[in-house]
């Protein structure tokens, strides 16, 4: 019964939904029917257009977080440990940080046009900060306690390393991470509906022209399956790297 | 051979098998800005010995500890252990008032983290194991440290200190946060382990009870200084609730307490 229960409220809302598009209420024009979402759905899977547009959509995410990302935490690492790298950069960096990354799009597309590179800057942009910050917040706040045992008992500063400091940082590493995936959709989402001539904001933003709304709205549900999955991958990531923290152990 | 070299320069069997090593503190001064912990230490400590240092809060006696240690230096004067003062002191190891355990870290791994000089992944393993058993945690190997009760896991760090076969076990207040029958086990336990390995050993605690129970020699610091250093020589394993014990504890309690009769 727990199990059913959540599901109850969403299946309504679309059975009403339905109901609503069928009897007139709702014109097709505003909010097709989900069946003929769900026909949408179908032609552009069977063309093929839709893994292409998914495809080209993922790299980009990917890149861009592996970029923004790779370079957040690398920095917030070298700022958590050294008071001389934090002293030369932080203030510059939060500085930049209030600066809303969508705000230079039309800096963006000036330098790159509507090339891939684009869309990686702003997506590289955006989480760089959530992983900057947390992994900075991780690495200051390992216990100091832990360092000096290491220390005492002769761990070298590889050892310290990995052994104390990395898995001590982890659980804000992945609240950052979790932040960032979300920003990473977000951005791209707002990229490729501005800019772009492939991935699923251009196929959005291209039915749109033809009034295809029932393909506009399957695109919607794309990024939201897309963002569901990134962020179910992080929270399995999170419970295997964090198996020994008791709030995440399975009791 | 010599054995005054064999003191200096261990080999790491002979360190296995060896007895405690030996302490000397000579004019050791500690300031921390313009306010001075210890005055001019002085002070040697006989291989072997057990020696309890009591004091109140903020007399210096753990930042003695520290300096004998290697954790922290002195301001001025020498410390060395075993003649040596310089370098790593890989034959000293220390225990905390908290376990410092690594959370991440699963039981064994942590005692492991006493032998983290090994490189030798399978004799790092048994020795964990060996020294777990004569904590008396055999299979609770595979456990992570937030389901063991305190006293389970300050045995885990005591095993982790002993991995290594120390030749000077230093410890800070150890016992200081568990119930009273779980210190009196620990107690037990150090003992024990203490008379089978025969390591130096200096404690640092504010319990004089227990330092009556453990030491063969009691230093009392006060304001930075060594005030009183008395010899506990009563038979071992010694009995709790003794007369002789229960004196000396009497005199160091009047000291501590600034009690008449006992002027310095």
């Amino acid at each position: 019964m727990k199990r059913v229960l959540p599901w109850i409220v969403p299946i309504l809302l679309i059975a009403a939904w339905q109901a609503a598009s069928q009897f007139g209420l709702l014109r097709a024009q505003v909010l097709p029917a989900p069946t003929a979402v769900a026909e949408a759905a179908w032609r552009l899977t069977r063309s093929g257009e839709l893994w292409t547009h998914v495809k080209i959509s993922t790299w980009r995410a990917l890149v861009g977080f592996a970029i923004g990302g790779g370079i957040g935490f690398v920095l917030g690492m070298a700022n958590g440990l050294s008071a001389m790298s934090e002293t030369l950069l932080d203030s510059t960096l939060q500085m930049i940080r209030n600066i809303p990354h969508l705000a230079l799009i039309p800096l963006v597309i000036l330098w790159f046009g509507i090339d891939e590179e684009a869309k990686i800057f702003l997506v590289a942009l955006g989480v760089f900060f959530p992983i900057y910050v947390n992994t900075l917040h991780g690495v200051r706040s390992v216990d100091r306690q832990l360092l000096e045992m290491g220390r005492a008992y002769g761990m070298s500063e590889r050892q310290l390393f990995l052994r104390v400091v990395l898995p001590g940082a982890l659980p804000s590493i992945f609240v950052g991470l979790r932040y960032a995936l979300g920003i990473m959709w977000l951005t791209l989402i707002v990229a490729e509906t501005i800019a772009a001539s492939s991935g699923i904001g251009y196929m959005a933003m291209n039915a749109r022209e033809f009034m295809l709304v029932d393909v506009v709205v399957f695109a919607i549900l794309v990024y939201a399956a897309l963002g569901k999955l990134a962020d179910s991958i992080a929270r399995v990531l999170e419970r295997v790297c964090l198996a020994w923290n008791p709030a995440y152990a399975k009791v | 051979m010599n054995v005054t070299v064999l003191d200096h320069f261990p080999e790491p069997d002979a360190r296995v098998s060896s007895s405690g090593a030996s302490v000397s503190l000579r004019g050791v001064t500690r300031s921390f800005g313009a306010h001075r912990v210890l005055h001019g230490i002085d002070l040697d400590i006989a291989p072997g010995q057990v020696v309890a240092i009591v004091g109140r809060s903020g007399c210096g006696k753990s930042t003695l500890l520290r300096l004998i240690a290697g954790l922290d230096a002195p301001t001025s004067g020498t410390v060395s252990v075993d003649g040596r003062s310089e370098g790593p002191r890989d034959t000293v190891r220390l225990m905390f008032q908290e376990p410092r355990l690594l959370p991440w870290q699963r039981v064994l791994a942590n005692v492991e983290v006493g032998l983290s000089h090994n490189t030798d992944r399978r004799q790092r393993r048994r020795q964990a194991e060996e020294v777990l058993a004569q904590v008396g945690l055999t299979g609770r190997e595979r456990d992570w440290p937030w389901v063991l009760s305190g006293g389970q896991k300050q045995r885990v760090a005591l095993a982790r200190a002993l991995a290594s076969h120390p030749r000077l076990l230093a410890l800070d207040e150890p016992l200081g946060a568990l119930d009273a029958l779980t210190r009196i086990e620990m107690q037990d336990l150090i003992e024990r382990v203490w008379r089978d390995k025969g390591f130096t050993a200096i404690v640092v605690t504010h319990d004089v009870t227990e330092a009556v129970a453990l030491a063969d020699r009691i230093l009392l610091i006060e304001q930075g200084r060594v005030a009183m250093d008395v010899d506990v020589d009563l038979p071992r394993p010694r009995r709790r609730g003794d007369a002789q014990a229960a004196a000396i504890e009497g005199r160091i309690l009047d000291r501590l307490l600034q009690r008449s009769g006992d002027a310095p």
